[in-house]
Protein backbone atom coordinates (compact mmCIF):
# COMPACT_ATOMS: atom_id res chain seq x y z
CA UNK A 1 0.00 0.00 0.00
CA UNK A 2 1.15 3.60 -0.88
CA UNK A 3 2.21 5.84 1.61
CA UNK A 4 0.02 8.24 0.16
CA UNK A 5 -2.85 6.12 0.59
CA UNK A 6 -2.00 5.29 4.41
CA UNK A 7 -2.26 8.82 4.91
CA UNK A 8 -5.41 9.64 3.15
CA UNK A 9 -6.86 6.30 5.27
CA UNK A 10 -5.21 7.91 8.08
CA UNK A 11 -6.67 11.56 7.86
CA UNK A 12 -9.80 9.88 7.47
CA UNK A 13 -9.83 8.34 10.41
CA UNK A 14 -8.42 11.06 12.31
CA UNK A 15 -11.51 12.97 11.18
CA UNK A 16 -13.79 10.45 12.20
CA UNK A 17 -12.24 10.19 15.61
CA UNK A 18 -12.83 13.80 15.81
CA UNK A 19 -16.52 14.16 14.84
CA UNK A 20 -17.46 11.34 16.82
CA UNK A 21 -15.58 12.87 19.97
CA UNK A 22 -17.47 16.14 19.46
CA UNK A 23 -20.76 14.70 18.46
CA UNK A 24 -20.71 12.82 21.66
CA UNK A 25 -19.41 15.44 23.80
CA UNK A 26 -22.33 17.68 22.75
CA UNK A 27 -25.00 14.80 23.05
CA UNK A 28 -23.84 13.36 26.52
CA UNK A 29 -24.09 17.34 27.53
CA UNK A 30 -27.40 17.91 26.36
CA UNK A 31 -28.54 14.19 27.44
CA UNK A 32 -27.31 13.96 30.77
CA UNK A 33 -29.40 17.45 31.16
CA UNK A 34 -32.08 16.97 29.29
CA UNK A 35 -32.47 13.27 31.46
CA UNK A 36 -32.00 15.16 34.70
CA UNK A 37 -33.11 18.41 33.81
CA UNK A 38 -36.35 17.74 32.06
CA UNK A 39 -38.48 15.85 35.13
CA UNK A 40 -37.64 18.57 37.47
CA UNK A 41 -39.03 21.35 34.92
CA UNK A 42 -42.26 22.05 36.60
CA UNK A 43 -44.70 24.88 36.55
CA UNK A 44 -44.36 25.68 40.06
CA UNK A 45 -39.97 25.85 39.06
CA UNK A 46 -41.51 28.20 36.50
CA UNK A 47 -43.30 30.40 38.42
CA UNK A 48 -42.02 30.50 41.95
CA UNK A 49 -39.67 32.24 44.15
CA UNK A 50 -36.92 30.37 45.33
CA UNK A 51 -37.39 29.39 48.74
CA UNK A 52 -36.01 27.72 52.30
CA UNK A 53 -32.43 29.50 51.33
CA UNK A 54 -32.53 28.59 47.57
CA UNK A 55 -33.20 24.68 48.54
CA UNK A 56 -36.97 24.50 47.06
CA UNK A 57 -39.29 26.89 45.30
CA UNK A 58 -38.75 28.38 41.81
CA UNK A 59 -36.33 30.23 39.45
CA UNK A 60 -38.92 32.63 38.49
CA UNK A 61 -37.39 36.06 39.56
CA UNK A 62 -33.82 34.21 37.90
CA UNK A 63 -35.96 34.63 34.33
CA UNK A 64 -37.50 37.46 34.76
CA UNK A 65 -33.99 39.15 35.68
CA UNK A 66 -32.63 37.39 33.17
CA UNK A 67 -35.05 38.69 30.91
CA UNK A 68 -35.63 42.48 31.60
CA UNK A 69 -31.45 42.17 32.05
CA UNK A 70 -30.98 41.33 27.86
CA UNK A 71 -34.27 43.38 27.35
CA UNK A 72 -32.52 46.66 28.63
CA UNK A 73 -29.13 45.41 26.90
CA UNK A 74 -30.75 45.28 23.52
CA UNK A 75 -32.28 48.90 24.09
CA UNK A 76 -29.00 50.11 24.96
CA UNK A 77 -26.51 48.16 22.74
CA UNK A 78 -28.47 47.65 19.81
CA UNK A 79 -29.25 51.34 18.39
CA UNK A 80 -25.38 52.63 19.03
CA UNK A 81 -24.03 49.61 17.71
CA UNK A 82 -26.24 50.10 14.47
CA UNK A 83 -25.42 53.42 14.16
CA UNK A 84 -21.54 52.54 14.73
CA UNK A 85 -22.09 50.25 11.93
CA UNK A 86 -23.77 52.65 9.74
CA UNK A 87 -20.92 55.38 10.17
CA UNK A 88 -18.36 52.50 9.50
CA UNK A 89 -20.11 51.27 6.24
CA UNK A 90 -21.94 54.36 4.60
CA UNK A 91 -20.01 57.20 6.27
CA UNK A 92 -15.94 56.54 5.70
CA UNK A 93 -14.01 55.25 2.96
CA UNK A 94 -11.67 52.19 3.74
CA UNK A 95 -8.17 52.53 4.49
CA UNK A 96 -9.10 56.36 6.44
CA UNK A 97 -7.44 56.65 9.89
CA UNK A 98 -11.51 56.86 11.87
CA UNK A 99 -12.79 53.52 10.77
CA UNK A 100 -9.45 51.64 11.51
CA UNK A 101 -9.49 53.26 14.95
CA UNK A 102 -12.96 52.49 15.57
CA UNK A 103 -12.50 48.62 14.02
CA UNK A 104 -9.45 48.53 16.51
CA UNK A 105 -11.37 49.71 18.97
CA UNK A 106 -13.85 47.09 18.23
CA UNK A 107 -11.72 44.29 17.67
CA UNK A 108 -10.35 44.24 20.71
CA UNK A 109 -13.35 44.77 22.60
CA UNK A 110 -14.45 41.48 21.37
CA UNK A 111 -11.47 40.20 22.89
CA UNK A 112 -11.72 41.39 26.06
CA UNK A 113 -12.13 38.30 29.16
CA UNK A 114 -15.42 39.13 30.40
CA UNK A 115 -14.48 39.63 34.31
CA UNK A 116 -12.86 42.72 32.49
CA UNK A 117 -16.03 44.25 31.70
CA UNK A 118 -17.49 43.43 35.00
CA UNK A 119 -14.87 45.67 36.50
CA UNK A 120 -15.57 48.05 34.25
CA UNK A 121 -19.10 48.45 34.21
CA UNK A 122 -18.20 48.81 38.21
CA UNK A 123 -15.73 51.41 37.80
CA UNK A 124 -17.43 53.62 34.88
CA UNK A 125 -20.95 53.22 35.09
CA UNK A 126 -21.41 52.66 39.15
CA UNK A 127 -18.84 54.49 40.59
CA UNK A 128 -18.51 57.08 37.76
CA UNK A 129 -21.56 57.49 36.14
CA UNK A 130 -23.70 56.34 39.04
CA UNK A 131 -22.14 58.45 41.64
CA UNK A 132 -22.29 61.38 38.91
CA UNK A 133 -26.10 60.83 38.72
CA UNK A 134 -26.81 61.12 41.91
CA UNK A 135 -24.13 64.38 42.80
CA UNK A 136 -26.21 66.25 39.81
CA UNK A 137 -30.35 64.87 41.48
CA UNK A 138 -28.86 65.85 44.96
CA UNK A 139 -29.77 62.00 45.73
CA UNK A 140 -28.78 61.86 50.09
CA UNK A 141 -28.97 57.78 49.66
CA UNK A 142 -27.56 56.21 46.69
CA UNK A 143 -29.92 55.48 43.90
CA UNK A 144 -27.98 55.24 41.29
CA UNK A 145 -24.32 54.45 42.90
CA UNK A 146 -25.18 51.01 43.08
CA UNK A 147 -25.17 48.00 41.81
CA UNK A 148 -28.74 47.75 39.23
CA UNK A 149 -30.18 46.61 36.24
CA UNK A 150 -29.46 49.63 34.28
CA UNK A 151 -25.57 49.34 34.76
CA UNK A 152 -25.35 45.31 34.19
CA UNK A 153 -27.37 46.03 31.16
CA UNK A 154 -25.01 48.50 30.25
CA UNK A 155 -21.59 46.32 31.05
CA UNK A 156 -23.73 43.58 29.15
CA UNK A 157 -24.51 46.06 25.79
CA UNK A 158 -20.38 47.33 26.09
CA UNK A 159 -19.66 43.50 26.04
CA UNK A 160 -22.10 42.07 22.91
CA UNK A 161 -21.27 45.79 21.15
CA UNK A 162 -19.16 43.70 18.30
CA UNK A 163 -21.64 41.44 17.73
CA UNK A 164 -24.27 43.94 16.93
CA UNK A 165 -21.52 46.25 14.86
CA UNK A 166 -20.49 42.94 13.06
CA UNK A 167 -23.80 41.73 12.07
CA UNK A 168 -25.34 45.27 10.69
CA UNK A 169 -22.59 45.68 8.74
CA UNK A 170 -23.21 42.52 7.32
CA UNK A 171 -26.30 43.64 6.38
CA UNK A 172 -25.56 46.97 5.22
CA UNK A 173 -22.73 45.47 2.89
CA UNK A 174 -25.47 43.12 1.48
CA UNK A 175 -27.17 45.96 0.08
CA UNK A 176 -25.90 46.98 -3.27
CA UNK A 177 -24.15 49.65 -4.43
CA UNK A 178 -26.43 50.24 -7.27
CA UNK A 179 -29.51 50.48 -5.05
CA UNK A 180 -27.79 53.68 -3.40
CA UNK A 181 -26.53 55.19 -6.49
CA UNK A 182 -30.24 54.60 -7.65
CA UNK A 183 -31.59 56.58 -4.83
CA UNK A 184 -28.64 59.35 -4.73
CA UNK A 185 -29.45 59.80 -8.60
CA UNK A 186 -33.19 60.78 -7.67
CA UNK A 187 -31.91 63.74 -5.44
CA UNK A 188 -31.87 61.60 -1.97
CA UNK A 189 -29.38 63.08 0.46
CA UNK A 190 -26.57 60.45 1.97
CA UNK A 191 -29.08 60.56 4.85
CA UNK A 192 -32.28 60.35 3.49
CA UNK A 193 -30.98 57.29 1.17
CA UNK A 194 -29.70 55.42 4.32
CA UNK A 195 -32.93 55.77 5.97
CA UNK A 196 -35.27 55.07 3.44
CA UNK A 197 -33.48 52.64 1.17
CA UNK A 198 -30.51 51.01 2.82
CA UNK A 199 -31.92 50.55 6.41
CA UNK A 200 -35.43 49.39 5.65
CA UNK A 201 -33.01 46.33 3.78
CA UNK A 202 -30.88 45.77 6.67
CA UNK A 203 -33.82 45.24 9.44
CA UNK A 204 -33.23 41.56 9.48
CA UNK A 205 -29.78 42.07 10.35
CA UNK A 206 -30.16 44.55 12.68
CA UNK A 207 -32.60 41.88 14.23
CA UNK A 208 -29.97 38.88 14.03
CA UNK A 209 -27.37 41.22 15.57
CA UNK A 210 -29.67 41.83 18.44
CA UNK A 211 -30.71 38.06 19.05
CA UNK A 212 -27.05 36.97 18.92
CA UNK A 213 -26.12 39.52 21.26
CA UNK A 214 -28.67 38.17 23.24
CA UNK A 215 -27.94 35.26 22.98
CA UNK A 216 -24.09 35.49 23.59
CA UNK A 217 -24.90 37.70 26.66
CA UNK A 218 -27.80 35.94 28.40
CA UNK A 219 -25.31 33.27 30.02
CA UNK A 220 -22.94 35.35 30.69
CA UNK A 221 -22.68 35.85 34.87
CA UNK A 222 -18.93 37.32 34.98
CA UNK A 223 -19.97 41.28 33.79
CA UNK A 224 -22.94 41.64 35.82
CA UNK A 225 -21.00 40.19 38.67
CA UNK A 226 -20.08 43.53 40.38
CA UNK A 227 -23.12 45.65 38.66
CA UNK A 228 -26.50 44.09 39.87
CA UNK A 229 -26.94 40.67 40.37
CA UNK A 230 -28.13 39.38 43.66
CA UNK A 231 -28.10 36.11 45.61
CA UNK A 232 -31.64 36.50 46.56
CA UNK A 233 -34.30 39.17 46.07
CA UNK A 234 -37.44 39.54 48.33
CA UNK A 235 -39.13 40.81 45.64
CA UNK A 236 -39.03 41.49 41.86
CA UNK A 237 -37.08 44.49 40.10
CA UNK A 238 -39.67 47.21 40.12
CA UNK A 239 -36.91 49.42 37.89
CA UNK A 240 -33.73 50.47 36.10
CA UNK A 241 -32.09 51.09 39.20
CA UNK A 242 -33.38 47.83 40.79
CA UNK A 243 -31.34 44.68 40.88
CA UNK A 244 -32.06 41.18 39.94
CA UNK A 245 -31.79 37.85 40.03
CA UNK A 246 -30.17 36.03 37.09
CA UNK A 247 -29.89 32.52 35.62
CA UNK A 248 -26.40 31.95 35.36
CA UNK A 249 -25.42 33.63 38.90
CA UNK A 250 -28.79 31.53 40.27
CA UNK A 251 -26.61 28.53 38.99
CA UNK A 252 -23.48 29.74 40.78
CA UNK A 253 -25.14 29.83 43.99
CA UNK A 254 -27.41 26.86 44.20
CA UNK A 255 -24.44 24.94 43.08
CA UNK A 256 -21.68 26.69 45.48
CA UNK A 257 -23.40 28.64 47.89
CA UNK A 258 -26.11 26.40 49.54
CA UNK A 259 -25.90 25.16 52.76
CA UNK A 260 -26.86 22.11 51.11
CA UNK A 261 -25.68 21.27 47.61
CA UNK A 262 -27.24 17.96 47.17
CA UNK A 263 -30.59 18.90 47.49
CA UNK A 264 -30.15 21.57 45.07
CA UNK A 265 -29.19 19.26 42.45
CA UNK A 266 -32.35 18.99 40.91
CA UNK A 267 -32.90 22.41 41.12
CA UNK A 268 -29.66 22.78 39.38
CA UNK A 269 -30.30 20.39 36.38
CA UNK A 270 -33.77 22.04 35.56
CA UNK A 271 -31.72 25.70 35.94
CA UNK A 272 -29.43 24.85 33.51
CA UNK A 273 -31.91 23.47 31.07
CA UNK A 274 -33.85 26.55 31.32
CA UNK A 275 -30.39 28.49 30.47
CA UNK A 276 -29.60 26.05 27.68
CA UNK A 277 -32.77 26.28 25.79
CA UNK A 278 -33.05 30.25 26.19
CA UNK A 279 -29.53 30.28 24.49
CA UNK A 280 -29.50 28.00 22.09
CA UNK A 281 -33.58 28.87 21.29
CA UNK A 282 -32.03 32.66 20.43
CA UNK A 283 -29.26 31.35 18.49
CA UNK A 284 -31.34 29.14 16.74
CA UNK A 285 -33.23 31.83 15.74
CA UNK A 286 -30.35 34.49 14.67
CA UNK A 287 -29.22 31.60 12.05
CA UNK A 288 -32.46 30.89 10.84
CA UNK A 289 -33.25 34.92 10.11
CA UNK A 290 -29.78 34.73 8.74
CA UNK A 291 -30.34 32.37 6.08
CA UNK A 292 -33.33 33.83 5.07
CA UNK A 293 -31.67 36.97 4.33
CA UNK A 294 -29.22 35.12 2.32
CA UNK A 295 -31.43 33.19 -0.16
CA UNK A 296 -34.51 35.77 0.35
CA UNK A 297 -32.66 39.74 -0.13
CA UNK A 298 -32.31 40.74 -3.87
CA UNK A 299 -32.93 37.51 -4.87
CA UNK B 1 -37.01 69.00 -43.85
CA UNK B 2 -37.73 72.01 -41.78
CA UNK B 3 -35.05 71.52 -38.89
CA UNK B 4 -36.28 73.23 -35.49
CA UNK B 5 -33.72 75.06 -33.89
CA UNK B 6 -31.53 73.50 -31.39
CA UNK B 7 -30.38 75.34 -28.20
CA UNK B 8 -27.34 74.37 -26.21
CA UNK B 9 -28.61 72.79 -22.28
CA UNK B 10 -25.61 71.32 -21.78
CA UNK B 11 -21.98 72.94 -22.45
CA UNK B 12 -18.31 71.14 -21.41
CA UNK B 13 -15.65 73.56 -21.75
CA UNK B 14 -12.21 71.91 -20.93
CA UNK B 15 -13.47 69.31 -18.63
CA UNK B 16 -11.00 67.26 -17.22
CA UNK B 17 -11.92 64.54 -14.62
CA UNK B 18 -9.08 62.36 -12.47
CA UNK B 19 -9.29 59.19 -10.86
CA UNK B 20 -6.33 59.88 -7.93
CA UNK B 21 -3.85 60.27 -10.57
CA UNK B 22 -5.03 58.74 -13.41
CA UNK B 23 -6.83 61.01 -15.58
CA UNK B 24 -10.02 59.43 -17.02
CA UNK B 25 -11.08 62.43 -18.96
CA UNK B 26 -9.00 65.25 -21.35
CA UNK B 27 -10.09 68.40 -21.74
CA UNK B 28 -13.69 67.73 -22.72
CA UNK B 29 -15.78 70.57 -24.80
CA UNK B 30 -18.43 69.64 -26.06
CA UNK B 31 -22.32 71.08 -26.59
CA UNK B 32 -25.52 68.97 -26.00
CA UNK B 33 -28.36 70.36 -27.39
CA UNK B 34 -31.99 70.46 -25.74
CA UNK B 35 -34.70 67.64 -26.64
CA UNK B 36 -32.25 66.07 -28.44
CA UNK B 37 -31.16 62.87 -28.19
CA UNK B 38 -27.35 62.23 -27.77
CA UNK B 39 -25.66 59.08 -28.04
CA UNK B 40 -21.62 58.33 -26.51
CA UNK B 41 -19.92 55.87 -28.21
CA UNK B 42 -16.12 54.26 -27.89
CA UNK B 43 -14.83 50.88 -26.60
CA UNK B 44 -15.10 50.25 -23.21
CA UNK B 45 -12.76 52.54 -20.94
CA UNK B 46 -13.05 55.24 -23.09
CA UNK B 47 -14.56 58.27 -20.74
CA UNK B 48 -17.97 57.94 -21.99
CA UNK B 49 -19.84 56.68 -18.68
CA UNK B 50 -17.63 58.99 -16.64
CA UNK B 51 -18.67 62.21 -18.62
CA UNK B 52 -21.96 61.31 -18.47
CA UNK B 53 -21.67 60.89 -14.58
CA UNK B 54 -20.36 63.98 -14.63
CA UNK B 55 -23.16 65.72 -15.45
CA UNK B 56 -25.00 64.41 -12.47
CA UNK B 57 -21.82 64.53 -10.53
CA UNK B 58 -22.59 61.10 -9.28
CA UNK B 59 -18.42 61.20 -9.75
CA UNK B 60 -18.82 62.77 -6.53
CA UNK B 61 -19.09 59.25 -4.67
CA UNK B 62 -15.81 58.58 -6.11
CA UNK B 63 -13.56 59.38 -3.33
CA UNK B 64 -10.59 59.99 -5.18
CA UNK B 65 -12.51 61.72 -8.19
CA UNK B 66 -11.69 65.38 -9.04
CA UNK B 67 -13.11 67.42 -11.68
CA UNK B 68 -11.05 70.72 -13.61
CA UNK B 69 -13.04 72.74 -15.94
CA UNK B 70 -16.61 73.62 -16.31
CA UNK B 71 -19.94 72.21 -16.74
CA UNK B 72 -22.72 74.43 -17.24
CA UNK B 73 -26.35 73.18 -17.25
CA UNK B 74 -28.59 76.02 -18.69
CA UNK B 75 -25.50 78.44 -18.22
CA UNK B 76 -25.47 77.55 -14.84
CA UNK B 77 -21.73 76.04 -14.11
CA UNK B 78 -22.54 72.69 -11.50
CA UNK B 79 -19.30 72.32 -10.35
CA UNK B 80 -19.47 75.83 -8.55
CA UNK B 81 -19.40 75.91 -4.60
CA UNK B 82 -22.93 77.25 -4.54
CA UNK B 83 -24.85 74.77 -6.64
CA UNK B 84 -26.51 72.63 -4.72
CA UNK B 85 -25.83 68.70 -5.64
CA UNK B 86 -29.09 67.66 -4.40
CA UNK B 87 -31.07 69.81 -6.09
CA UNK B 88 -28.99 69.00 -9.38
CA UNK B 89 -29.89 65.39 -9.59
CA UNK B 90 -32.96 66.20 -9.48
CA UNK B 91 -33.32 68.04 -12.27
CA UNK B 92 -30.85 65.74 -14.02
CA UNK B 93 -32.34 62.52 -13.89
CA UNK B 94 -30.54 58.77 -14.31
CA UNK B 95 -31.30 55.48 -15.57
CA UNK B 96 -28.40 52.88 -15.00
CA UNK B 97 -26.38 49.77 -16.73
CA UNK B 98 -27.99 47.67 -14.43
CA UNK B 99 -32.03 48.16 -13.70
CA UNK B 100 -32.09 49.06 -9.75
CA UNK B 101 -35.51 48.87 -8.83
CA UNK B 102 -35.66 49.42 -5.06
CA UNK B 103 -37.51 46.39 -2.99
CA UNK B 104 -40.70 48.07 -2.66
CA UNK B 105 -43.70 48.21 -4.06
CA UNK B 106 -44.31 49.77 -7.74
CA UNK B 107 -45.86 52.51 -6.49
CA UNK B 108 -43.67 53.16 -4.02
CA UNK B 109 -40.55 53.04 -6.23
CA UNK B 110 -42.46 55.76 -8.62
CA UNK B 111 -43.63 57.88 -5.48
CA UNK B 112 -40.04 58.13 -4.16
CA UNK B 113 -38.52 60.41 -5.70
CA UNK B 114 -41.51 63.12 -5.68
CA UNK B 115 -41.87 61.88 -2.07
CA UNK B 116 -38.25 63.03 -1.23
CA UNK B 117 -39.53 66.37 -2.64
CA UNK B 118 -42.26 66.24 0.27
CA UNK B 119 -45.08 65.37 -1.79
CA UNK B 120 -47.46 63.55 0.49
CA UNK B 121 -50.86 64.21 -0.60
CA UNK B 122 -52.33 60.74 -1.90
CA UNK B 123 -54.11 62.33 -5.34
CA UNK B 124 -51.17 64.04 -6.27
CA UNK B 125 -49.14 61.08 -5.77
CA UNK B 126 -51.48 58.36 -7.38
CA UNK B 127 -51.22 61.47 -10.67
CA UNK B 128 -47.71 61.40 -10.53
CA UNK B 129 -47.15 57.77 -10.83
CA UNK B 130 -49.92 56.85 -13.36
CA UNK B 131 -48.59 59.70 -15.52
CA UNK B 132 -44.56 58.85 -14.84
CA UNK B 133 -45.65 55.38 -15.63
CA UNK B 134 -47.83 56.05 -18.87
CA UNK B 135 -44.59 58.23 -19.73
CA UNK B 136 -42.24 55.12 -19.75
CA UNK B 137 -44.63 53.35 -21.33
CA UNK B 138 -45.47 50.57 -18.59
CA UNK B 139 -48.96 51.86 -17.14
CA UNK B 140 -50.48 49.00 -18.72
CA UNK B 141 -48.72 46.30 -17.93
CA UNK B 142 -48.57 47.12 -14.01
CA UNK B 143 -51.92 49.09 -13.50
CA UNK B 144 -53.62 46.06 -12.01
CA UNK B 145 -50.43 45.59 -9.80
CA UNK B 146 -48.95 48.83 -8.29
CA UNK B 147 -48.84 47.54 -5.05
CA UNK B 148 -47.05 44.28 -5.83
CA UNK B 149 -43.32 44.33 -5.42
CA UNK B 150 -40.89 45.82 -8.35
CA UNK B 151 -38.41 42.78 -7.84
CA UNK B 152 -41.09 40.60 -9.53
CA UNK B 153 -41.33 42.33 -12.93
CA UNK B 154 -39.21 41.30 -15.64
CA UNK B 155 -35.87 42.91 -16.57
CA UNK B 156 -36.97 45.05 -19.00
CA UNK B 157 -40.10 46.34 -17.42
CA UNK B 158 -37.42 47.07 -14.73
CA UNK B 159 -35.67 49.04 -16.80
CA UNK B 160 -38.63 51.12 -17.82
CA UNK B 161 -39.69 51.22 -14.06
CA UNK B 162 -36.50 52.67 -13.36
CA UNK B 163 -37.27 55.53 -16.58
CA UNK B 164 -40.51 56.10 -14.75
CA UNK B 165 -38.91 56.70 -11.22
CA UNK B 166 -36.03 59.04 -12.93
CA UNK B 167 -39.22 61.21 -14.97
CA UNK B 168 -41.14 61.69 -12.04
CA UNK B 169 -39.06 63.76 -10.36
CA UNK B 170 -39.54 66.25 -13.58
CA UNK B 171 -36.01 66.48 -14.80
CA UNK B 172 -35.02 68.24 -17.91
CA UNK B 173 -32.33 65.93 -18.60
CA UNK B 174 -32.33 62.19 -19.10
CA UNK B 175 -28.41 60.33 -18.69
CA UNK B 176 -28.89 56.82 -19.69
CA UNK B 177 -25.90 54.63 -18.83
CA UNK B 178 -26.48 51.80 -21.19
CA UNK B 179 -29.89 51.50 -20.23
CA UNK B 180 -30.36 48.40 -22.71
CA UNK B 181 -26.95 46.51 -22.41
CA UNK B 182 -29.21 43.65 -20.12
CA UNK B 183 -32.37 43.36 -22.21
CA UNK B 184 -33.20 40.89 -24.70
CA UNK B 185 -34.24 42.55 -28.21
CA UNK B 186 -38.00 43.08 -27.71
CA UNK B 187 -37.48 45.01 -24.66
CA UNK B 188 -34.92 46.84 -26.07
CA UNK B 189 -37.00 47.52 -28.44
CA UNK B 190 -39.47 48.88 -26.43
CA UNK B 191 -37.06 51.18 -24.38
CA UNK B 192 -35.48 52.72 -27.61
CA UNK B 193 -38.89 53.46 -28.57
CA UNK B 194 -39.67 54.84 -25.63
CA UNK B 195 -36.23 57.43 -25.73
CA UNK B 196 -37.48 58.82 -29.29
CA UNK B 197 -41.11 59.23 -27.06
CA UNK B 198 -39.46 60.81 -24.59
CA UNK B 199 -37.11 63.22 -26.29
CA UNK B 200 -39.56 65.71 -26.82
CA UNK B 201 -39.93 66.13 -23.21
CA UNK B 202 -36.40 65.44 -22.01
CA UNK B 203 -32.74 66.39 -23.40
CA UNK B 204 -31.56 62.82 -23.47
CA UNK B 205 -27.58 61.83 -23.37
CA UNK B 206 -27.24 58.05 -23.68
CA UNK B 207 -24.28 55.83 -23.49
CA UNK B 208 -24.26 52.55 -25.66
CA UNK B 209 -22.14 50.00 -26.67
CA UNK B 210 -24.59 49.36 -29.63
CA UNK B 211 -23.30 50.89 -32.74
CA UNK B 212 -27.23 50.25 -34.39
CA UNK B 213 -28.99 51.59 -30.87
CA UNK B 214 -27.15 55.24 -31.79
CA UNK B 215 -28.00 55.18 -34.99
CA UNK B 216 -31.49 54.49 -34.69
CA UNK B 217 -32.33 56.56 -31.18
CA UNK B 218 -29.61 59.39 -31.60
CA UNK B 219 -29.31 62.84 -33.36
CA UNK B 220 -26.01 63.58 -32.69
CA UNK B 221 -23.14 61.00 -31.69
CA UNK B 222 -19.74 61.98 -29.72
CA UNK B 223 -16.92 59.08 -30.11
CA UNK B 224 -14.44 58.85 -27.14
CA UNK B 225 -11.24 57.23 -27.01
CA UNK B 226 -8.97 57.16 -24.46
CA UNK B 227 -10.14 59.70 -22.26
CA UNK B 228 -10.48 62.12 -25.58
CA UNK B 229 -13.78 63.00 -27.08
CA UNK B 230 -12.32 62.22 -31.07
CA UNK B 231 -15.63 63.40 -32.96
CA UNK B 232 -18.70 64.93 -32.16
CA UNK B 233 -21.50 65.50 -35.29
CA UNK B 234 -24.67 64.41 -35.89
CA UNK B 235 -24.66 60.52 -35.80
CA UNK B 236 -25.97 60.34 -39.74
CA UNK B 237 -22.48 61.92 -40.55
CA UNK B 238 -20.42 59.47 -37.54
CA UNK B 239 -21.62 56.77 -39.17
CA UNK B 240 -21.82 57.73 -43.10
CA UNK B 241 -18.99 60.17 -43.25
CA UNK B 242 -16.58 60.56 -40.51
CA UNK B 243 -14.22 62.95 -40.37
CA UNK B 244 -11.43 61.21 -38.35
CA UNK B 245 -10.09 57.76 -38.87
CA UNK B 246 -10.33 56.54 -35.55
CA UNK B 247 -13.88 57.15 -35.85
CA UNK B 248 -14.11 55.29 -38.76
CA UNK B 249 -12.38 52.30 -37.75
CA UNK B 250 -14.66 51.80 -34.93
CA UNK B 251 -17.70 52.92 -36.50
CA UNK B 252 -17.05 50.28 -39.16
CA UNK B 253 -15.65 47.80 -36.39
CA UNK B 254 -12.55 47.53 -36.94
CA UNK B 255 -11.48 47.52 -33.58
CA UNK B 256 -13.38 48.29 -29.88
Amino acid sequence: MSTKRLIGIFAVGAATVAVIAIAGLVFSTMGTFLVKGLPNITWQLLSEAPRNNNTEGGIFPAIYGTTLLVLVMSILGVPIGTITAIYLNEYTRAGAVMPRVIRFAVNTLAGVPSIVFGLFGLGFFVQFLGVGLDKTFGNTEAIWAKPALIWASATLAALTLPVVIVSVEEALKNVPQEMREGSLALGATRWQTIWKIVLPNSTTGILTGSILAIGRSAGEVAPILFTGVVYSLPQLPDGVSSQFMHLGYHLFVLSTQSPDVDKTLPLQYATTLVLLMLTFTLNFAATFIRSRIRSKQFR
Amino acid sequence: MSKKITETKIEAKDLCVYYGAKQALHRISIDLFEREVTAFIGPSGCGKSTFLRSINRMNDLVPTARVTGNLYIDGVDIYHSSVDVVELRKRVGMVFQKSTPFPKSIYDNVAFGPRLNGITDRTELDKIVEESLINAALFDEVKDRLDSSAMGLSGGQQQRLCIARAVAVNPSILLMDEPCSALDPISTAKVEELILELKKQYTIVIVTHNMQQAARVSEYTAFFYMGHLVEYDKTRKIFTNPSKKETEDYVTGRFG
